[in-house]
């Protein structure tokens, strides 16, 4: 029997199933952060219950830390009760977590790698939606509810039903300035917000094989926005190589035995899939979003759609509410769109590579003596973690930021959904690096576009979107 | 939980597509550390005219006039009928745990989002997926009468209209089962601690650097 990769993962985490399906799922992994775990905690301490396995959580907050002046504390006193409830929680529970102050802190999507925590093979689920990111080191990985944190604390254990598969080939050479973020919008612009519902989506093809494990961790972040739980990608020499000497990860006689197992985690060849969309690699241009939902997307050098030429009904109606919320006209060329803020960051895209990206353009750009547009008045550079905030300073690119005109940030979520301080005013426009563009998202009435942190740092540099493509030839 | 068995209430339509849950509950208020009130911060953005916070007298606050919710025919609706991919985003429970507090008992789209659906079945809320067309109908019907209402009934697994007509639709015999019990998941899945435990001896055999 031919099986995919989600087919490996699945049987081999299989403890029950129920007849109609149902399975009971063994979960290797949970990470926890402050905004989705503390019924989570009441629940299991209402019970007197404990965590099944304590050593397989790692915690840290994350949504509502200040990206600023943080040794002074979280200002915002209903914040800082949901930080130090997590604080408390661990140590009730005797929960491994990296504290606001601590230098390992960070989102967690970018730290569990970063540490090992995630590796090859796993299962491992998390409160929050773009867990889905983790399924990018071959790994069976998803969002879950409140309760579902609950009940993996106390039983180890999740119920699912199988999804379906949906193999999303990338195949060809991405042009220079192209990105997994260009990647990962084009899919969904492809097969809308709801294409991959009731699926798990394993990217893969020539393209996906040349990204990097940063690469792939943006696009399975965003599998999410095509509706899958879950992202995966098959693990090779990239991501055995990524996986060395992490501080949680196996070692000695054990990293042998599990580099052994791990390279078995990739789908037979010919094995069946339930869906299947192709992308010519070469054809992906920088993307845009224009509206409010990540499949309201076009190329830099396209233009604000047209309502009227909606394939559907429902979908016009969509459009035009986006665009009067936007504040955008039909026809408009993207390249015209002036912005008030720009965000990079977020679970998305504030690894090092993706700083390095933007740093490149930055520093090129500053070098033909730009530096950030008058007309945006705050440029924000927030990493995804203090150890790559550290990484970063090291090789000097906090000072490329910093001399153009960018903020240079403490690590955190951020602006991505402005739980903390940093947001849009009502009518702010903003080039962000994040994963959504809903109404609100970055702060009521703050208008959301979606790119990849080298067009986000050119449209710093701008004052509008440009084509990074021809900014850095 | 709250079992679900038979329910009849008012209907309230949300004419649009691709609602999320950044929608249905604004990020700030997910500040809190409970799990109830957050009813009358649902669709907070849409529903009022000024901006909302943790800690505000919502009954003072100015009502959108023109948000469906805000109408007098809708008041006391108790389902909610909405457009494709409904739920979709964040994985946040506090957009069941908010529709829930509004009162609201099931749910009927052509479609959801899957973290969403998952999470209602946690929190006593139904929901019915049905044909776009029959969504369609329902939304015309719903216009046309008011005080519009159905009765759900999950044991038959029906939607039922004012006028007789029945819909059926699917649900998993498992989520079924608790949701008609209001069980709770945790002491079920404990029954299963044998299987657990024999199941992880297997895995740290195999896998044992999962097991440090």
């Amino acid at each position: 029997m031919l099986r995919t990769l989600y087919d490996k993962l699945w049987d081999a985490h299989v403890v029950h199933v129920e007849p109609d399906g149902m399975t009971l799922l063994y979960i290797d992994r949970q990470l926890v952060h402050e905004v989705t775990s503390p019924q989570a905690f009441e629940g299991l301490r209402i019970n007197g219950r404990k965590p099944w396995r304590a050593d397989t959580i790692l915690a840290t907050p994350d949504h509502n830390v200040p990206t600023v002046n943080r040794r002074a504390g979280i200002a915002d006193p209903v914040s800082r009760i949901q930080v130090e409830t997590l604080d408390a929680n661990c140590r009730d529970f005797g929960l491994t977590e990296f504290a606001m102050n601590d230098p390992r802190q960070g989102i967690v999507h970018v730290i569990g790698p970063e540490q090992g925590f995630t590796q090859p093979g796993v299962t491992l689920v998390c409160g929050d939606s773009h867990t889905s990111t983790h399924g990018a080191f071959a790994a069976l990985a998803f969002g879950i509810g409140t309760s579902e944190v609950e009940h993996v604390m106390a039983t180890q254990c999740l119920w699912q039903k199988k999804s379906k598969v949906m193999l999303v080939k990338v195949d060809g050479v991405l042009a220079k300035g192209v990105t997994a973020k260009d990647i990962a919008l084009a899919i969904i612009g492809r097969i809308g917000t709801a294409g991959g519902t009731g699926h798990a989506i394993e990217f893969g093809g020539s393209a996906i094989r040349a990204l990097s494990m940063e690469g792939r961790m943006t696009l399975c972040n965003m599998a999410i926005e095509a509706g899958a739980r879950a992202g995966m990608v098959a693990a090779d020499d990239k991501t055995i190589d990524y996986m060395r000497d992490r501080p949680y990860g196996p070692k000695g006689e054990q990293w042998q035995a599990a580099v052994a197992y791990w390279r078995t985690l990739v789908s037979d060849p010919g094995a069946r899939f339930d869906a299947l969309v192709e992308l010519n690699a070469a054809e992906i241009r920088p993307q845009v979003t224009w509206g409010t939902s990540p499949e309201m997307v076009a190329a830099v050098d396209g233009r604000v759609p047209d309502p009227t030429e909606a394939p559907n009904a429902v979908k016009k109606a969509d459009w035009e509410r986006a665009l009067r919320y936007m504040g955008l006209k039909a026809h408009t060329p993207i390249s015209e769109i002036a912005l008030d803020k720009v965000f990079i960051g977020s679970c998305t895209n504030s690894r090092i590579e993706d700083i390095w990206e933007a740093a490149e353009v930055v520093r090129v750009l500053a070098g033909a003596g730009r530096k950030v547009a008058a007309n945006v008045k705050l440029a924000l550079v927030v990493p995804g973690s203090g150890l790559i905030k550290a990484q970063a300073e090291a090789e000097g690119l906090d000072v490329i930021f910093r001399e153009a005109g960018f903020e240079w940030r403490e690590p955190g979520c951020s602006m991505c959904l402005a739980m903390n301080a940093d947001r849009l005013e009502a009518g702010e426009r903003c080039a962000a690096t994040s994963n959504r563009n809903f109404e609100g998202r970055q702060g009521q009435g703050g208008r959301t576009h979606l790119v990849s942190p080298a067009m986000a740092a050119a449209a710093a540099m701008y004052g509008h979107f440009v084509d990074v493509r021809e900014v850095m030839l | 939980m709250r079992p679900f068995t038979q329910h009849r209430g008012r209907v309230a339509p949300l004419d649009r597509a691709n609602v999320d849950t950044d929608a249905i509950i604004p990020k700030q208020f997910l500040k809190s550390i409970k799990r109830t009130g957050f009813g009358p911060n649902a669709f907070d953005e849409w529903r009022y005219l000024d901006h909302g916070e943790p800690g505000m007298d919502n009954s003072k606050r100015p009502l959108n006039p023109d948000f469906v919710l805000n109408l007098p025919r809708y008041q006391g609706a108790s389902i909610l009928l909405a457009r494709e991919n409904f739920g979709c985003g964040s994985s946040r429970e506090h957009a069941p745990w908010a529709l829930e507090d509004y009162g609201f008992r099931a749910i009927i789209a052509p479609s959801y989002a899957d973290i969403f659906y998952n999470n209602c079945f946690k929190n006593g809320i139904l929901p019915i997926v049905l044909p776009a067309a029959v969504v369609d109908q329902m939304f015309q019907e719903t216009a046309a009468a008011e005080g519009y209402s159905l009765t759900v009934d999950l044991a038959a697994q029906t939607v039922i209209t004012p006028g007789g007509e029945g819909f059926a639709f699917e649900v998993d015999g498992e989520r079924k089962h608790r949701l008609l019990n209001g069980l709770d998941d945790i002491a079920l899945t404990l029954q299963y601690t044998d299987e657990i435990k024999a199941y992880e001896a297997r895995r740290e055999q195999v896998s044992p650097w999962l097991f440090n």
